[in-house]
């Protein structure tokens, strides 16, 4: 599963992208970023606040209980702030 | 009519925001009213340029799809919107959203939906540089998030 990161998700992680075997029987968005979380320091720092957390899966807006069964990109960012 | 009736881009480049709305026009003698709104670089205390970071894989269709809904709720109005991505300096347009229609009041309603949901709901982000040499990043405003849920309740 391809997973990308933006903003100050992207800086706190320390890399744009990563390619990741995620664990089978792992569901939600909300499980992902729990496994996610625990990988290193700099993912930790980045998911540590969960309600500033934003999450695309295959391009499309999604909540934490949202399937990432079959999902090739999952996105995670801050909120937007664009405009 | 056109294939859709708001076109969106997404460029570096800067534009021109009285010949977007000259295009936009041109050819129509229907229209009874054009708003044309243009988001810029505010030089605030020091900030010397805004970069917008943006998701590339979803941006544009993210825009289109927040168009197709403003083309869904006023069938008679039109309009072009552009972002643009990159470094940006004080003074500089970030974004242009213009359109037209019969009637004045559908004209400002869309412009104002397209702006609210271009803030809360297209995957940018904004990285402040100052003069002292920090960045930050734009904290996501709630009023913001206000202003795009109210569509929700018409």
């Amino acid at each position: 599963m391809q997973l990308v990161y933006f903003a100050w998700v992207r800086t706190r992680i320390g890399k744009d992208a990563e390619t990741l075997a995620v664990p089978a029987g792992m569901m939600t968005v909300s499980e992902l970023l729990d496994w996610l979380a625990v990988r290193s320091p700099g993912h930790a720092a980045a998911l540590e606040d969960r309600s500033a957390i934003k999450v695309a899966v295959d391009q499309q807006f999604a909540g934490p209980d949202t399937s990432i069964a079959g999902a090739s990109e999952i996105a995670i960012f801050p909120p937007v702030t664009g405009g | 009519m056109t294939l859709s009736a708001f076109g969106a881009r997404l460029q570096e480049d800067s534009f021109d925001a009285a010949a977007e709305q000259a295009a936009l026009l041109a050819g129509r003698s229907d229209l009874g009213a054009a708003v044309s709104f243009t988001g810029l670089v505010r030089a605030d205390h020091g900030l010397i340029a805004l970069t917008l970071e943006h998701y590339p894989a979803m941006t544009l269709a993210q825009i289109q799809a927040i168009a197709a809904d403003a083309a869904a709720r006023w069938p008679d109005t039109i309009g072009t919107i552009i972002h643009r991505h990159g470094r940006l300096l004080p003074g500089e347009a970030i974004v242009l959203v213009t359109t037209a229609s019969p009637h004045r009041a559908h004209a400002f309603a869309a412009a104002q939906f397209l702006m609210d949901w271009l803030k809360t709901k297209a995957p940018f982000w904004k990285r402040e540089e100052w003069a002292d040499g920090t960045t930050r990043w734009v904290d996501a405003k709630g009023s913001d998030d206000n202003a795009a849920e109210r569509w929700l309740a018409e």
